[in-house]
């Protein structure tokens, strides 16, 4: 704890700090801060007028509130079915588990275009699934629910992946030790297993709900593209640039990579928060 | 631990090393030329796929046979608004060939690498072949669509992709348009309101011409397509001629998709020559064939197959430089731009 200053002279297995920590500057720099700036000073030549009529647009708008609600709420699902998820291929063993085990990862691997068209057909009201729905009058496809859909699909493996481990790491003894103390299931569930897993969890949700926001391949077939009701932020700002206007376009990414800072700051200061209480 | 210090303490291997990996990543590049013969990118939109496939080897043929030189043509589809943009943003396309005028004019506008007078460098406007906007209806035509008065009846799903994101779209918009300056005589406000309630009946927006069609065709959305009259014929065959029909309506607009050398690109790598051939040689009888036969109506129909011109039914067609619309430059900022007509007519309750 109290040795900061050695962190810089300590011989160590890599290469010295100076240089690690250069290299991690001129490196992030490069690829993330850079192009960044590029973005803001795009949007900054609109004028401080332009840029709010542009972020207080009705459609700007609407297309703001669908992105950031709709994967909010697919980020949360995931929350708890991928926790299931995790549960069950930590906990218990049975034939197949490497499968799943690997299906889980699909969705970072698959192309999102083909996750999008391949979901669409099932959804669609003459697909699998989605010719069931439209029999009880329900419409998944073009909708916002297809919406949903596709963000649920894209971010199950981010809470999976997130959890796992942590949940590997909790010793059963402490549930043991639990139990001895009289505690019953769900008050050891929810008093000793859920604090413990609650860091991994926020984490997994703002990388899923990050993820979902700046979704577009797998959201635009299947959305239907109607402004104001399914009409993502992504497209929004592709529909911008077809019409060249590059500053609209980078006024609407910039709004999102503002409000999605602002979001996973305060989630950042939950988790930090929750591992001093909790962890 | 080991293999690292061992590294270090053999700076000039490791230099040596990097050097040479340098060395072989370079080779490919620099072995091209020497062996490749010209490679041609024609930037294009959607539904021309088929069409430059059948229309590249002919070129290829020809070329080979009149000058000795293998031409590789390469080819790239999208939303015309979008390739519009790639070559804005420096794709190295040796020629566009694009849905719109108004795409080529936007490359031209905020480029030096098209000039400005680029329709008037080939015959008829730079447009070797033009098309039409028809409907494609579900067999039987269980709604009854005949004509532009249908599609704005209530309980009638109309599929269009977006005009913002696809030319098609913005023909299909303006064929409806010129439907209804005819029916109301030019009064703007019951234009308006008919178009309005033309895209109210649009229940999914897809972003290009290609992804309407199978919204409409593989998923069984909509009861009519509004299409170009290449994609609806394309649909009938290979989607099922049992399934679907195509319904010419009264009126309709004469797409002209234009086609230009992209100067700039192919000066820069000296394929001006062959790009220029290539895009003269389309209006050649033997391409002229091939167009009819891909379904585009072909400037010159005296080459074309009669049995290919058949299929073309007899229409009012209105071109985009009709009084009534004043060309693309007026028509692309009046009605397609931010805050234009269609986003008027799209506002929510109304």
């Amino acid at each position: 704890m109290a040795e900061p200053l050695a962190l810089g002279r300590r011989p160590g297995v890599i290469p010295g700090f100076g240089m690690t920590l250069g290299f991690t500057l001129a490196y992030l720099s490069l690829i993330v801060l850079i192009p960044l700036a590029g973005l803001v000073v795009r949007a900054a030549s609109l004028g401080w007028a332009d840029f709010m009529a542009i972020a207080l647009d009705p459609r700007t708008l609407a297309a703001l509130r669908l992105s950031f609600g709709v994967s909010a709420i697919a980020a949360l699902v995931n929350a708890v079915f991928g926790l299931v998820v995790a549960w069950v291929l930590v906990r218990y063993d049975f034939p197949g588990k490497r499968i799943i085990d690997a299906v889980v990862d699909l969705p970072f691997a698959l192309p999102t275009a083909v996750a999008g068209i391949a979901l669409t057909a099932l959804y669609a009201p003459n697909g699998w699934i989605g010719q069931y729905a439209a029999m009880f009058g329900v419409k998944i496809a073009y909708t916002p629910i297809g919406i949903f859909i596709a963000l649920v699909f894209i971010g199950i493996p981010f809470i999976v992946r997130t959890v796992e481990p942590v949940l590997a790491d909790l010793d059963r003894e402490i549930e043991e030790m639990a139990a001895t103390l009289g505690a019953r299931r769900w008050t050891t569930v929810r008093r000793v297993v859920l604090p413990t897993l609650v860091p991994a969890l926020l984490t997994g949700f703002a990388l899923a709900f990050a993820r979902a926001v700046g979704e577009y391949g797998s959201v635009i077939f299947i959305a239907g593209n109607i402004p104001y009701v399914s009409e993502i932020a992504p497209l929004l700002i592709v529909i911008r640039l077809t019409e060249f206007n590059y500053a609209a376009a980078t006024g609407v990414a910039t709004i999102m990579l503002i409000i999605s800072f602002i979001l996973l700051f305060a989630i950042n200061l939950i988790q930090a928060w929750s591992r001093r209480r909790l962890g | 631990m080991v293999p690292f210090q061992t590294f270090r303490s053999r700076p000039i291997g490791r230099l040596a090393a990097g050097a040479l990996f340098a060395a072989m990543a370079s080779l490919p590049l620099a072995a091209v030329p020497a062996f490749a013969d010209t490679t041609l990118l024609n930037v294009s939109y959607d539904p021309t796929r088929e069409l430059y496939k059948a229309y590249d080897e002919a070129f290829s043929a020809y070329w080979k046979e009149k000058t000795g030189e293998t031409v590789t043509v390469e080819q790239s589809h999208g939303g015309s608004g979008a390739q519009a943009r790639a070559v804005i943003d420096g794709l190295d396309a040796d020629v566009v060939t694009l849905a719109l005028a108004a795409d080529i004019d936007a490359i031209a506008a905020r480029t030096d690498k098209i000039p400005k007078n680029w329709a008037t460098l080939l015959p008829d406007n730079s447009t070797p072949y033009t098309s039409t906007i028809v409907f494609l209806v579900r067999k039987g035509n269980p709604k009854g669509i005949k004509d532009w008065d249908d599609l704005v009846k209530d309980g009638v799903q109309v599929i269009t992709p977006n005009p913002k994101t696809s030319g098609g779209a913005r023909w299909n918009y303006l064929a409806a348009w010129a439907y209804a300056n005819d029916k109301f005589g030019g009064d703007d406000a019951k234009i308006r309101d008919f178009v309005g309630k033309l895209y109210r009946n649009v229940p999914v927006l897809d972003s290009g011409a290609r992804g309407s069609t199978t919204t409409f065709a593989q998923r069984g959305i909509g009861d009519v397509l509004l299409a170009w009259e290449n994609e609806a014929f394309l649909a009938l065959n290979e989607l099922g001629p049992d399934q679907f029909e195509i319904v010419t309506p009264s009126i309709s607009v004469k797409a002209e998709p234009p086609v230009a050398l992209v100067k700039g690109n192919a000066d820069a790598k000296g394929t001006t020559a062959v790009a220029q051939a290539y895009l003269d040689y389309l209006y050649s009888d033997a391409a002229q064939k091939i167009i009819a036969h891909n379904y585009y109506r072909p400037v010159k129909p005296a080459a074309a197959d009669p049995e290919d011109l058949k299929r073309f039914a007899a229409l009012k067609l209105v071109t985009v430089d009709d009084p009534q619309f004043g060309g693309w430059a007026k028509v692309q900022p009046a009605h397609f731009a931010d805050g234009g007509i269609f986003d008027q007519i799209y506002k929510p309750g109304q």
